[in-house]
Order: structure tokens, then sequence, then C-alpha cells
């Protein structure tokens, strides 16, 4: 072997053990604010997102030991399943997980090969064909004033009987379908927001989500796992869009702080967007990505067809990431300026 | 006075390791039964023998003449006979053997007649070459040529000149050690490559983790007769590679591809100080050297070593132990693996290190690469090492070079960092000797092809010149004729010229033609005439009796 003979303790296990780490934030506020049904939804995507890895690799001809603890398939289960509506059926969470870890991760040559985030593809694919099962959220405890236990949520998940009356109370329009439908019913933002769905920032519940990613987020931050530039850039984008809508057309157009505090934009911001295989490297490539992929959120959700836009954000930023990294390589130690050193893409 | 530092991107702080070996007196390593010594311990031409098997040498003798201007001469480490002159191993990357002087040493340590060298009166041509055959070569680790370093090409050219006391390798400690006890001896070898150099700066850049070298330069650099700045910088790896030293003591960067002087900075590790100082002043070539013997051993510590001693002999006085897995020479993050400990310690040990389980656990098993940038972030020559990875993996060479591949300069900080365990650095040398290979063979084609083109081109001329060559002859002759009838009066016409030039051409052809007939028609004597007449009558008269008709039978009826 030749040098260097000695290295850093970190490891990939290490990394996205963090990255898991830094979700339990998210999840115990999510069990706080939606009821326990999460639990059910994460352990299912996480067995099946491991069966799919221990299968893929030995189709592939890959060792399962080195591959399967270094827990990349666990963290790309426990963001999709954060990604889903809380009692979203078993089969649609196997769907969206086989996906991911299947299609978008190991037909593109497993890890480090992936050019898309494998939970934003299987979201996507999932938000795609089964839109009525991926918008049919439950709402927040505060509102529907009905928990769950953990058994009647199973029970649901896996398609199980419950009263209808109780899954009709359970179950809710986000404060984004809100703020959509209202939109196109010819309200007025003003009109929507008084709605009892909406909080101070973002909506009842959802906000405290956010800010629960945003903490796991800056952890990693602090940890140096991830860079400043991406979720900066993320959140600049979102800000500066959403900002100068509303700025032009409050009436039209929700506030900037409403679009910041979804859960979907800081999970999407510190942990999806962030995904180092398939975002940019560079450091101006990465502010680039972060505020191209807040920017085409904003767009999405205000002219697209779906009411968040984050998954789709970063998909079509992802595919931009080559093109970002061959036009962004900084200048190096010694070199000229770095207009001149950008090499051809 | 305290001068502003400036700090290089990336680094990394792997453990020190530096307490296991600086705390102890420098011994003097033992007088080996055999010394080998390889004319190749420098980077340019290696030296020509300049003696035989069987010769009697003394120590400090001359046994390798420097070859041309980037090289080194080498020197019998101690006194003894030359017992063989041919392939022995010797320490280095690929584990080939090359070619050494071996010297059966004869215990009595014998100095040749040395003398000091009066420098200042020295041309610093001659003085160069004086150095350059006492075979002083930068000690640092590159083991270029200091003769060659030490030429500004022109005056003023150098201005700044920096002392690399950085030693940012972990383990390595000889530059440290060699500071605290020989803080004036270095300083001396300073003033002369000052002298050559003609710089107006010096500065001693050395890593504040080694606070006693810092105070022994110090008070050394109070003696001086010229403004010499001792700096304490960060301790960072690799704070003491050159450019990096460059940058964090002068906030200035060695553009890519060029060299510090090219930016009037000129770099010396304190061990050629001092080696300069000792050849200068006391007449002695570079025979020896400061060696850190540490890691799994009973007793770290530095040893002055003879140039040519095996390196088991230095592990045995450190006190070899079991459960060794391996000897490096060099530090833990650029060493070279040594698989034979018998090779000879050479100018270019600064440290043999050896390796247990427990210091140096097997590295685990790398898993694809995550695109995480550590690497990048970890660089000191702000490449994107992973961008370089990705291209030498693919074998797409030619972009790896496009992304600065050869400004790597292979201080393992990604490999270090990398949580995927790569071998990164081992890739970008695999890539970089790919293209030094295929260079090399476009060169050897390129040569091929201009070869056969001049051929072609010559042969094409050689006709030209032979169709110009007979041109220029009709031309004088159409002169010539033309010439001629000027005088009588008449202008000659075209017709005439081209009638002229036909019975010329007519002439020479007979000309030709008489000259081709058979010699041996000419000058015959009577007898053979008379011969040749008597047969040709006799041919002449069956020739007429062949012609007449037989009339008898013509008139048969």
């Amino acid at each position: 072997m030749p040098a260097p003979f000695v290295i850093d303790r970190s490891s990939v296990t290490q990394v996205m053990a963090w990255v898991l780490t830094a979700l339990l934030p998210g999840i115990l506020v999510y069990v706080w604010v939606f009821g326990p049904g999460i639990l059910v939804t994460l352990a299912l995507a996480t067995v099946t997102a491991l069966a799919a890895e221990a299968a893929m690799l030995k189709a592939r001809g890959y060792p399962a030991k080195p591959f399967l603890t270094d827990l990349s398939a666990i963290v790309t289960a426990w963001l999709l399943a954060l990604s889903l509506p809380a009692l979203a059926p078993w089969w649609l969470i196997v769907t969206g997980t086989l996906f991911a870890i299947v299609v978008a991760k190991h037909l593109y040559g497993g890890l480090g090969q992936n050019i898309f985030n494998p939970a934003m593809v299987g979201y996507a694919v999932l938000i795609v064909s089964f839109p009525v099962q991926m918008t049919q959220w439950t709402g927040p405890l505060e509102l529907t004033g009905t928990p769950l236990t953990l058994a009647q949520s199973a029970s649901v998940i896996f398609g199980g009987d419950l009263p209808r009356t109780l899954l009709d109370a359970v179950t809710m329009a986000t404060p984004l379908d809100t703020l959509r439908t209202g939109l196109l019913q010819q309200h007025t933002v003003d009109e929507i927001m008084t709605q009892s769905i909406f909080g101070h920032y973002g909506g009842v519940g959802f906000e405290w989500l956010a800010g629960a990613f945003l903490l796991g987020g800056l952890l990693l931050w602090a940890l140096r796992i991830i860079s400043w530039q991406v979720p900066l850039a993320f959140l600049a984008g979102i800000w500066l869009a959403a900002g100068l809508l509303h700025f032009f057309d409050a009436g039209r157009f929700g506030a900037p702080w409403f679009h910041l505090f979804a859960p979907s934009v800081m999970l999407g911001a510190f942990f999806i967007a962030t995904d180092p295989v398939s975002g940019a490297t560079t450091p101006r490539g990465k502010l680039i990505f972060g505020f191209g992929a807040g920017l085409l959120t904003i767009i999405i959700r205000t002219w697209g067809g779906y009411p968040d836009g984050v998954a789709f954000a970063i998909l079509l930023m992802n595919l931009s990431v080559p093109l970002i990294d061959a036009w962004t390589q900084p200048r190096i130690y010694g070199g000229s300026s770095r207009r001149s050193k950008e090499p051809p893409a | 006075m305290s001068r502003t530092l400036h700090t290089f991107k990336g680094g990394v702080h792997p453990p020190e390791h530096k307490s296991e070996s600086n705390g102890r007196p420098i011994h003097a390593a033992p007088l080996p039964k055999q010394l080998f010594i390889p004319l190749r311990q420098h980077m340019g031409n290696p030296a020509r023998p300049v003696v035989e098997v069987g010769e009697r040498v003394l120590k400090g003798q001359l046994i390798g003449a420097a070859d041309g201007y980037i090289s080194a001469a080498v020197h019998a480490s101690s006194s003894g006979v030359v017992t063989a002159i041919g392939q022995q191993p010797v320490p280095h990357a690929s584990g080939l053997p090359d070619l050494c002087i071996t010297i059966e040493t004869d215990g009595r340590d014998a100095w040749i007649d040395h003398a000091p060298l009066d420098y200042q009166a020295m041309t610093p041509a001659d003085l160069r070459m004086q150095l350059r055959d006492m075979g002083i070569v930068g000690l640092g680790g590159a083991v270029f040529p200091s003769a060659v370093k030490l030429d500004p090409g022109a005056p003023q050219h150098c201005p700044t000149l920096i002392l690399n006391g950085g030693e940012c390798e972990p383990w390595i400690t000889c530059d440290d050690v060699l500071m605290r006890q020989q803080a004036d001896t270095i300083l001396q070898g300073v003033a002369i490559m000052r002298h050559l150099l003609g710089s107006t700066e010096v500065i001693v850049g050395i890593e504040d983790n080694k606070p006693e070298a810092l105070a022994a330069m110090r008070a050394a650099a109070q003696k001086l007769d010229f403004a010499l700045e001792v700096v304490a910088v960060p301790a960072i790896y690799p704070a003491g590679s050159a450019k990096q030293m460059v940058q964090t003591l002068t906030g200035r960067e060695v553009p890519s591809g060029k060299l510090s002087t090219d930016i009037g900075i000129q770099v010396f590790n304190v061990g050629t100080a001092y080696a300069l100082a000792r050849a200068v002043h006391h007449g002695e070539p570079l025979i020896s050297r400061l060696v850190t013997v540490t890691g799994h051993v009973l007793r770290p510590q530095n040893m002055e070593a003879l140039i040519g001693t095996p390196m088991q002999a230095l592990i045995d006085v450190a006190g070899d132990r079991d459960g060794t897995t391996g000897v490096l020479m060099g530090g833990p993050m650029m060493g070279v693996p040594i698989t034979n400990t018998g090779v000879p310690v050479v100018k270019a040990t600064n440290c043999i290190l050896v390796k247990s389980a427990e210091l140096f656990p097997p590295l685990p098993r790398a898993l694809p690469c995550i695109r995480c940038t550590r690497c990048a972030d970890a660089c000191p020559a702000e490449l994107q090492p992973q961008e370089l990875f990705r291209f030498a993996k693919a074998g797409d060479f030619g972009r790896a070079q496009e992304y600065h591949l050869f400004d790597c300069i292979e201080c393992g900080c990604c490999s270090y960092v990398c949580p995927s365990h790569i071998p990164l650095v081992d890739f970008y040398r695999y890539a970089k000797s790919e293209i030094w290979a295929r260079e090399k063979e476009k060169r050897a084609s390129d040569l091929a092809r201009e070869r056969h083109e001049f051929r072609l081109f010559r042969l094409e001329r050689e006709k030209k010149e032979k169709a110009e060559k007979l041109a220029a002859k009709a031309q004088a002759k159409r002169a010539e004729i033309a010439a001629a009838p000027k005088v009588e009066g008449t202008a000659p016409s075209d017709a005439d010229a081209k009638k002229a030039l036909i019975a010329a051409a007519l002439a020479r052809a007979q000309a030709k033609k008489a000259e081709a007939t058979p010699k041996n028609v000419d000058q015959l004597s009577p007898e053979t005439q008379r011969e040749i007449e008597e047969i040709e009558a006799r041919r002449a008269k069956i020739r007429e009796l062949a012609h007449q008709p037989l009339e008898t039978d013509e008139k048969k009826p």
C-alpha cells in the first residue's frame, strides 16, 4: 500500500449516522404534531430499503456487509418516509422505497453513482402515479384533536379498517394545498391565511416541524457534514423568489416566511439538496445549485401542477450538476484568474 | 518585529508523534561493515563511478563524479576498499535495484585531506561547482542539487531566501533536533546561500510546535551580521511544503507550473544549510545526515548516519521489537514503504519509521466516492481531488490534466480525510506516470515520424538538386552558343540555337559512344591485325560462295 499510511477516523457510515441523528429532532416533533404513525412509516421504509439494498448488492455481485452498514439506504428510506403523508398506505411506502433503492440508486451504479437523489426520485414517482394518496395528509393534532394510537396508525397504513368518521377527522389539506386551492378559487392570500391551519409563519404544527429540521440541519453544518453554501442558497432562493412575488402582488402570492417555514423546504435545504452524490461539488457550484433549487421550488409551487415543488426542483438541479461543476471549477493554488481557468464542459 | 502571516487553504492535523524521538541526544550511528552507496541519490543525472573494484578509498573521497549540470557527486562515507560496483537494492518506491558502490569499511574511518573553502574569494560559479562536487543536495526530501538552486540567474533575481524548518510530517524530528543543537552552523550555511543568491531578505519558517528549535534559532540569529527573521508558523500539515511555506510567510503563491524563483523566492531546508556549512567551513562533502528512527522501536531517536549504512543497522540501535508490520522511509503521509531493511540510508532518508499494527492499523476497505468534497476542502493545492479521482479511474488522463493533475503535490491530505478511505494519491501517481509514459511514447513516435519525413524530404531534395544542376548546365551551354555568333555580328535565331544544341548533344553522344567502344580493338599488335585480316578474308570468301547459285540444280528438267 502506498502513502499516506494514516487516515482520519471519519467514514461513510459515520457521515450517514450523523445525518440520521440530525433527523431525530424532526421525527420527534413529527410524532408530537401528527401522532406516532410516522414511526410505522419509517420502520417499513427502513426494512424495505435494507432488503432491496441487500438483494441488489447480491444481484450486482457486491459484498453485502460494507454497503449495508454504510447506512446510506436507511438515510434514503427516512428522507422518503418523512416526505410522505403521515398515514400513507403500506404499498405506497414500499413502492416508493423500492423505486428509490432499486432504480434510482442501484440501476445507476449504486452508492456514489446516482445522478438523482434516490429519495426524491421515489417521491416524484409516487406523486406522479398516485396523486390522491400522496396528498391525503393527516392534520396536526392541535386541530384534529383526535390522536391515533400507534396500533391504529399501523392498522390504517396496512389497510386495516378504521371507522370512516375517525379517518375523515384526522385527514385534511396541508397549508400549501389550502393556499393553492384557495388561490384557484379566487380568494386572496389574506383571506386564505385566516383559516385555522395557518400558524405564525407556516402551517400550525408544520412550522414546528420545519423548525426541527432546521435544528438538525444546523447540527450537520456545525459538524461540517454539510457545507453552508447549499442550504443558505436554497433558502435565499426561496426567500428572494417568494419575496419578490409577494412584494409585487401580496394578494396572489404567499409571504416569503410562509414559503420558508414549510417542512419540505427545511428538509430539502439541509438534508436533500445537500446530498453530496447528486449535488454540485464546487463552492460556487453549490451556491448555484442551492439557489436554483430554491427558485424552482417557488416557480413550481406558484405555477406548477403540484402544491409543493421541492422534489422536482432538486431533481432538475441534479440534472444540471455536471454543467454547473464544469463551469465553476475554482482557481487553484498558483493558478491564474478564475475566468481563464474554466475547463471546457 | 512581527510578520503578518498568511494561511494557505486546506491542510490537515494528523497526530504529530514528535515527542517520541525529539527528546534524546543525537548519537552517531555505528560504522557498518559494508556501505552501499547509490550513484543516484539526487534529481538529475546519476553520478559516474570514478573508482574501481579493489581500490582503497578514504572517508570523503570522491567515488562518483557529477555528470552534467543537474547532478551531484557522491563520496565514500568511510575508509575502506571498494568491493563491488553493481546493482544493489535501494530505497525507492519501485523496489528496483540501482547502481551502487559497495565499500568494505576498514574501521579506521580515516579522512581524506580536506580543508575549508575561502568562499568569499571564489567566484560564485566556482563555488557552485565545488558544492556540486561535494555532493550537496536538498535534504528536505526532493534531493535537488543545491548548486543549481543557488544560481540566481541574474543579480537581484532572488531577493527573498526562505529557510524551511517546517517539518510538518508526523513522527519526523531530524530538522527539529538539528535546529535545537546546530542553529549556529545552520545559519552559517544560510549566510553562504545569501552570499550566492544576493538575497536581501532572509526568513526562517518553523512550525510553532517546535518551541525549542524556535528559541535556539532566534538566539543564533542574534549573532548574525545580517537581518534574519525567525518566524513561528501555525502547525498544520503540509505547512512545511515549499509552496505552502512561501504562501504562509509572504502571502504569495508560486504560479502553477513555475518555480518559486520565478517570483524571486528560493527555499532551502535547514538540513541543507547545515550540510552546506559543513562543506564550506570544514571541507566535508555530504557523507552523513541526521535520520529519525522512530515508531515501533524501543528507543526512538535521531542518529547521525553515514550515507550507505543499511537501515537495519539503525533500527537495531533504536531497538527492534516484535510485531513490526513494515518500515517506511519518510513520514506516514508521504513516506515510501521499504520491503528490504538492508537498503542503505541515502541523502533523502530523513526518517525510518517502523510500523506496528497498533500504531498503523491496516486501512479499511475502500468504498465508492460519495463526492462529499472533504478532499477538496483539505487540498492545499486547491484542486478538486474527487474529479481527478474520477478521471484517473476512468483513464481520462486528458481531463485529469485539464483539472490540473500536475499541480498535485501528493501530500496525502485528500486520502487522509476521505470517509470512503480511497487511496486517492495512488490514483494520481498512476495517472501521472501513465501520462509521462504516453508522452515518452509520443516523443519516440514523433521522432520516428520526423526521421521518415526527413528521409522523404531528402530524396525529394536530391532529385530536385539533380534536375537543377542539369538545367543550369543546359543554360550555360545555351549561353555559350548564344555568345558565339554575337562576335560575328549575326543574331542567332531560336531554331539555330536549338539546332546547335542538338548538334552539341549528338556530338556528346558520339563521343560517349566512342568512349564506350571496346578497348581491346585499339592498338592491336601487327600479328593480331594480320590474323584478323586473314579471318575476315576467309569469311568474305565463304560469303561469296554461299551467294553463288548452283547452276546444275536449276537446269534440271
